[in-house]
């Protein structure tokens, strides 16, 4: 395999508490120290000059639709959009069709990765038998088969005590458990948050206090039996009070936060916009500046895109009977940094780890390291570069994006996965 | 000032003089109402399309009205006869319908904000007559048409509207229009039915219906549906009609001229009493006549009339001391 060599960038790493310009060398899809000066010549280079080459980014939480929902996107297609986003891991949803509830469906997912994916993808397995939130599915199996974290994400689960066993016996595969926290009663028919300006829009309203019951219920599982819960995108300020408080006792609680709720709020809802329409929806200001200040002092892990294609058709309706989700990998960088770096003075590395080392270590996966015999997982970008994302022209199968036509700053240039370019420029290397 | 818009979506959106211009153009039409011949050739030639995909009676039949004294040919379309029951998108219906060549849609709809959409995917004009629980324009443009015709200048009048107003697009477009003609309002009923949300629209909310409504030249009765006691938003309609109905006793608490409305369909023995729904403070069905007036104005004006061309001389003259 050739050898990569990556010139005077700004070399962040924040495992290794690494900030500086300098080269970054890779052989054999390894990070190296160095390369031997013969093997220097023949080395690939890039120039990084005003780049940043950071660990590739990993996402935790997108929706690839393979199998069943092919036409919003596929595993290719969607791997491609992570690439061209900087993301060279990215861990998909189970609520395709039929959902991925079983071994049988996890290895189906697995051999179109193996052919399909320029990035790593990694599967996760329902909660519940058919998302049905009514009995355990195979979890078991589900690890065997390479689950790398069960959810019944976009359903999540009322029962408590089905949520306690759950959380009890994927203990015992130390598997994590992410709850999209709702409570279904409360929602019901809801399509936008609840307060002021779903009064004004005669929308059903989705009370913010729907998230803070199911996730106080998560803490208090994840205290009394001592598993590990994730929260998915956090949206509510009372939640990361909660979550807060439970951190500082010492539970097991973990929580993530979208970049579209770090940096838009209802007040986008006021034209019925089906690109604004999301679940959890987006909050109110008090709620948006919860979850950055949640983020700053840790109670907030991690930053994760909940990637959720669907066609122009689909979100072409009124806006009550538009799918809920938007398009998050090609996005993610630029409206992070613009949100956490540039409007609220957060710290480069600080935010490359919420997009790196943390939501690996979240997973217990590889990669978001920068480390010598590491896996060559690397983003390479541009943080001032601006551009007019255009999202019909972007890599996912779909388009439905509340940032197309917008100019973002912060450009994805190279994106390396096991040493191997395979996004540059803007243009994706097929395998 | 020349009419500009095209579409009727929002009361919120329109400006004070907007309204004043639909009340006085309608006080034109409502005229030609009683003459030997009802009918003006304002829209001739016009095709208009009634595209009702929720049910309705009185506001189908009034935009029915209208278009036809205006001499505009109407075609109505209702969910259960329309494509979309095949599950044709709303886009695709809309857009064949214009295919079609029709001069104007007036669409009712339960998914709010549906009438925006279709303004923004038709050359035609669009009316909006009534859109999920967000507005119903065309109501708050009558009911207030009404109270001016009743009382004259409602500024600081007070008016009480009580009832279902969480659900409601007739208490949302009313509070829009009543606000901006400097209306004094209150909104009152079970507190789970009336969040405090809406004073941010520059309303008072009350859950204590004797003080509410002293003295208040205005009721407005909101419909209570049934539904709403099934999602548990209040315990029973027995309930709600010893804690809220409008009774005689509580009638005597209005101020002696006060007027009582209902936009319909009521449910007598429930909101209110059936004998205060006949009896002489009731303008229910002088509502219902007004609707035909206002819808005509609307019509004529988004299909690109000028109020000018109807308003007579001392009307226009009115209307500019009324401000």
């Amino acid at each position: 395999m050739s050898s990569l060599w990556i010139k005077r960038a700004r070399i962040i790493d924040p495992a290794a508490r690494r900030d500086e310009v300098g080269d970054l060398f890779v052989r054999d899809g390894r990070v190296v120290a160095s390369l031997p000066s013969a093997e220097k010549k023949r080395a690939r280079s890039i120039d990084g000059t005003g780049l940043v080459a950071c660990p590739g980014l990993v996402d935790i939480h997108v929706h690839f639709r393979e199998p069943g929902q092919t036409h919003k996107e596929t595993i290719a297609t969607g791997a491609r959009a992570a690439a061209a986003g900087g993301f060279t891991t990215v861990v998909c949803m189970p609520n395709t069709s039929p959902v991925a509830d079983n071994a049988g469906t996890i290895q189906l997912i697995k051999d179109v990765v193996a052919r399909d994916a320029v990035v790593r993808v990694l599967p996760t397995g329902c909660i519940t038998v058919g998302m049905k939130g009514q009995a355990l599915a195979p979890i078991g199996s589900l690890k065997r088969a390479g689950v790398v974290a069960i959810t019944d994400d976009g359903d999540c689960v009322q029962s408590n005590d089905l949520m306690r066993r759950a959380v009890e016996y994927a203990k015992m595969f130390d598997l994590p458990v992410m709850d999209h926290c709702q409570d279904h009663s409360m929602t019901q028919g809801a399509v936008m948050n609840e307060g002021v300006m779903s009064t004004r829009l005669g929308l059903r309203g989705w009370p913010n206090a729907a998230e803070d019951l199911i996730v106080a219920r998560n803490v208090i599982l994840a205290e009394y039996t001592g598993a590990h819960i994730h929260c998915q995108h956090i949206s509510s300020r009372f939640s990361v009070d909660v979550i807060r408080r439970a951190k500082q006792r010492g539970a097991r609680i973990t929580a993530e936060a979208t970049p579209h709720h770090l940096a838009l709020t209802e007040e986008a809802l006021a034209t019925y916009d089906t690109h604004f329409k999301m679940n959890p929806p987006l909050r109110t200001e008090a709620d948006r500046r919860a979850l950055i200040d949640g983020l700053r002092d840790g109670t907030l892990d991690i930053i994760a895109t909940d990637h959720a294609p669907h066609t122009d058709y689909e979100k072409d309706k009124e806006f009550d009977y538009a799918p809920n989700g938007i398009l998050g990998l090609e996005t993610a960088l630029p409206v992070t940094l613009d949100v956490l770096v540039r409007q609220n003075r957060f710290k480069l590395p600080y935010v490359v780890d919420l997009m790196t080392r943390r939501p690996a270590q979240l997973l217990g996966l590889a990669g978001g390291t920068l480390a010598a015999g590491v896996d060559a997982d690397i983003c390479v970008f541009d943080p001032d570069e601006t551009w007019r994302y255009d999202a019909k022209c972007g890599f996912s199968k779909s388009s439905n994006s509340p940032w197309s036509g917008q100019d973002l700053r912060g450009r994805v240039k190279y994106t390396v996965v096991g040493g191997r370019v395979v996004f540059e420029n803007g243009r994706i290397n097929e395998r | 000032m020349p009419w500009t818009r095209r579409h009727l979506l929002t009361l919120e959106e329109l400006s004070l003089a907007e309204i004043e211009q639909i009340h006085a153009t309608a006080v034109a039409f409502k005229r030609t109402l009683t003459r030997s011949v009802r009918k003006v050739p304002a829209l001739r030639g016009k095709t208009i399309v009634n595209l009702f995909l929720e049910p309705s009676t009185r506001t189908r039949m009034a935009f029915d009205m209208a278009a036809k004294r205006l001499s505009a040919d109407v075609i109505s379309l209702d969910g259960a006869s329309s494509s979309t029951t095949k599950g044709e998108t709303l886009r695709d219906t809309a857009e064949n319908i214009e295919a079609l060549q029709a001069d104007m849609i007036v669409i009712r709809h339960a998914a709010a904000g549906s009438p925006l959409y279709l303004s923004r995917i038709l050359d035609i004009p669009v009316i909006n007559a009534g859109d999920g629980a967000h507005e119903h324009p065309t109501q708050g443009l009558l009911d207030t048409f009404t109270m001016k015709e009743r009382l004259g200048s409602l500024r600081k009048r007070k008016v009480v509207i009580l009832g279902d107003i969480l659900f409601s697009r007739v208490a949302r477009s009313n509070i829009h229009a009543l606000t901006k003609l400097g209306a004094d309002v209150t909104l009152v009923g079970p507190s789970t039915l009336v969040p405090a949300w809406f004073t941010e629209f520059g309303v008072k909310v009350s859950h204590d219906l004797k003080s509410a409504l002293a003295d208040a030249e205005v009721v407005m009765l909101l419909r209570i549906q049934h539904e709403r006691q099934a999602a548990s938003l209040f315990p029973s309609l027995g309930e709600y009609t010893s804690m809220f109905g409008l009774n005689k006793t509580r009638a005597s608490w209005l101020n002696p001229k006060a007027i009582i409305m209902h936009p319909g369909p009521i449910n007598r023995g429930v909101e209110i009493d059936s004998e205060l729904a006949d009896g002489e403070r009731s303008v229910i069905l002088e509502q219902v006549t007004n609707g035909i007036a206002v819808r005509m104005a609307v019509l004529y004006l988004c299909a690109g009339g000028q109020p000018e061309a109807v308003v007579a001389p001392e009307d226009a003259r009115q209307l500019a001391t009324s401000r």
